[in-house]
């Protein structure tokens, strides 16, 4: 019992360390503009001393949050600018993911074995070395400095497939041979077996891609040159908000939807990734 | 090629590659032929294309910026990978022993992959600066306060970066194959007379060895996107110490140095492929002992 109230007070430290900056953005986001400057003036200014920082503010107020979603119609357009990459990548990759890993999972052809291969390859190149050959590719199609550029190769990937994979691989064969015999035929089986018993694997690639592509910096960094295409995830250090309530509210807006689809789909997260590295 | 496939068979064999058309059509136009336009390119000039043989290959390894990048990589990796995979072991073992209330603790540790590196920049800056609260604390304590960014001590912040963002990852992970171990194995031991730390060493450690390869494989992948922390927090050019790989590419990138992206390209995937050999041979001994 006392191993266990031990292990517990440590677990406690270690994961509020970890979760600290969370909690700091929070706090700079609700404190009144005199407190802030009070605490970070030393760093913004070439006062003596050092900054200083509570743990919860004197005076809470949401006023930056108003002022930025108010104002600042800049922050807006490049909000927009991540939903749109982030769902445009999404449905693309779900669209040719499924079909995809279903096929790999469930159905014998030439050379599956060398394509499967090849596809956990390219599964874990860094993107450094896919951005040459993307690059020329979308530069031949015309289509660098357009959101296509970050959404189409993103669509491409073949980490759903992978993921997806080694979900319906669990779907049983004896299922599918029943739907047949019954007359169902391979459109059926996909539509009325493989997506529903493969609902979680489809949630997994979900919550793990929302997270990856709203947090996206290299892609846009090399395609688009036009800041006013940038997402927020590339953006947002460059805000001169002038104050530095702003800038704290502006991170913490673009915290949330990917936090909220974490607390939604954390379950689902840890099922993408142990399939991502677990042979069943 | 399909000739081999009669009757049932060959229905099958075209279903099945008409569902991964769409997906490999797009990844052979998108990724595998321009990937191997940029494997010819890396033996050929930059402009006219005329063949060069290993001349660029030869150039990349006298360039001292190729140099100081790949040495910066290889000592990032060797020392955050091993920090990374025993602390993350060591927190799956406290976790699972403590059962169902680990739950809770377990996602705690998962939230950093959801934080997106723009939003945490700013507590980096406030953390690190010159005068930042790091300082602040060290100054209370009676320490020395340091230019954190601007020396060697770069380096640091972004391996604990690193951590910090996988630590959740890996967790998970190690948790995953901790659960693979049949619990009769540790009862007949007990029964044995064996001890905790027995266990540990002689049960729990070799069952563990094949996600340890792919726990290691997966991290040294993962360890790539730190270049998302070092680009917004430090530039283009950050202090030398933590000067990556990722960084040249980049502003290689930036002065259309192709034939220079285009052999380095080929050297990481040629070190990575290597490593998924590795861990696929691996894999399929498992299977077979199963």
């Amino acid at each position: 019992m006392k191993k266990k109230i031990i292990s517990i007070c440590l677990l406690l430290m270690i994961s509020a360390l970890v979760c600290y900056p969370v909690l700091f953005l929070l706090t700079g986001s609700v404190m009144g503009d005199q407190e802030l400057s009070q605490e970070l003036g030393t760093a913004l200014s070439e006062g003596k001393g050092y900054v200083s920082w509570r743990l919860l503010p004197m005076t809470p107020t949401l006023r930056h949050y108003v002022e930025l979603l108010l104002d600042s119609p800049e922050f807006f357009h490049m909000f927009w600018n991540s939903v749109k990459i982030t769902g445009g990548v999404l449905i693309g990759q779900l669209l040719v993911g499924i079909p995809a890993a279903w096929g790999f999972a469930k159905y014998r052809f030439p050379l599956k074995k060398v394509l499967f291969f090849l596809y956990l390859i390219l599964m874990m190149m860094p993107f450094q070395v896919t951005m040459l050959p993307s690059y020329l590719t979308l530069n031949r199609m015309e289509l660098i400095d357009t959101q296509w550029s970050v959404i189409l190769p993103a669509v491409f990937s073949t980490f759903p497939v992978f993921i997806l994979y080694r979900f319906f691989c669990s779907v049983p064969e004896a299922l599918l041979e029943a739907a047949r015999i019954d007359g169902a035929g391979e459109k059926e089986v996909f539509l009325y077996i493989a997506l529903p018993m493969g609902s979680s694997g489809i949630i997994a690639v979900f919550v793990l891609g929302f997270l990856e592509y709203w947090n996206l910096i290299e892609q846009p960094l090399v395609f688009l040159k036009s800041k006013n295409l940038w997402p927020l995830s590339l953006y947002l250090p460059n805000i001169d908000a002038g104050s530095a309530g702003i800038a704290f509210a502006a991170s913490m807006v673009t915290l949330l939807p990917a936090f909220l689809v974490f607390l939604w789909g954390r379950d689902y997260l840890e099922q993408g990734i142990v399939a991502s590295a677990v042979k069943e | 090629m399909l000739s081999k496939y009669t009757g049932k068979r060959r229905k099958q064999a075209i279903t099945g590659l008409l569902f991964i058309l769409p997906s490999l059509a797009g990844v052979m136009v998108f990724v595998f032929f321009p990937f191997l336009d940029v494997l010819c390119q890396s033996f050929q000039g930059p402009v006219l294309r005329e063949w060069r043989g290993i001349e660029n290959y030869r150039i990349l390894f006298e360039t001292s910026a190729f140099r100081l990048a790949a040495m910066n990589t290889l000592r990032f990796t060797a020392v955050c990978i091993p920090v990374l995979v025993v602390l993350s072991l060591l927190l799956a073992i406290v976790l699972q022993n403590i059962g169902t209330s680990g739950r809770i603790f377990k996602s705690a540790f998962l939230v950093p992959m959801a934080v997106p590196v723009a939003s945490v920049v700013l507590f980096w800056r406030v953390m690190f600066h010159e005068k930042g609260l790091l300082n602040a604390l060290l100054a209370k304590l009676g320490g020395i306060s340091k230019d954190w960014m601007n020396t060697g001590t770069a380096f640091w912040i972004l391996v604990g970066s690193y951590i910090w963002k996988n630590l959740g990852y890996d967790i998970v992970l190690w948790m995953a194959g901790l659960m693979g171990i049949p619990s009769a194995i540790y009862e007949a031991a007990r029964v044995d007379g064996a001890g905790h730390f027995q266990c540990f060493l002689h049960i729990t450690l070799p069952n563990l060895k094949p996600m340890f390869y792919t726990i290691t494989v997966l991290s040294f992948l993962n360890s790539f996107k730190v270049f998302r922390e070092g680009y917004l927090v430090a530039g283009d050019y950050p202090h030398e110490s933590m000067y990556l790989l990722q960084h040249l590419f980049n502003n290689w990138f930036g002065k259309l140095e192709f034939d220079k992206i285009a052999s380095a390209a080929v050297l990481v995937v040629l070190v990575i492929t290597c490593l998924i050999l590795l861990l696929k041979r691996i894999w399929e001994q498992e299977g077979k002992h199963r």
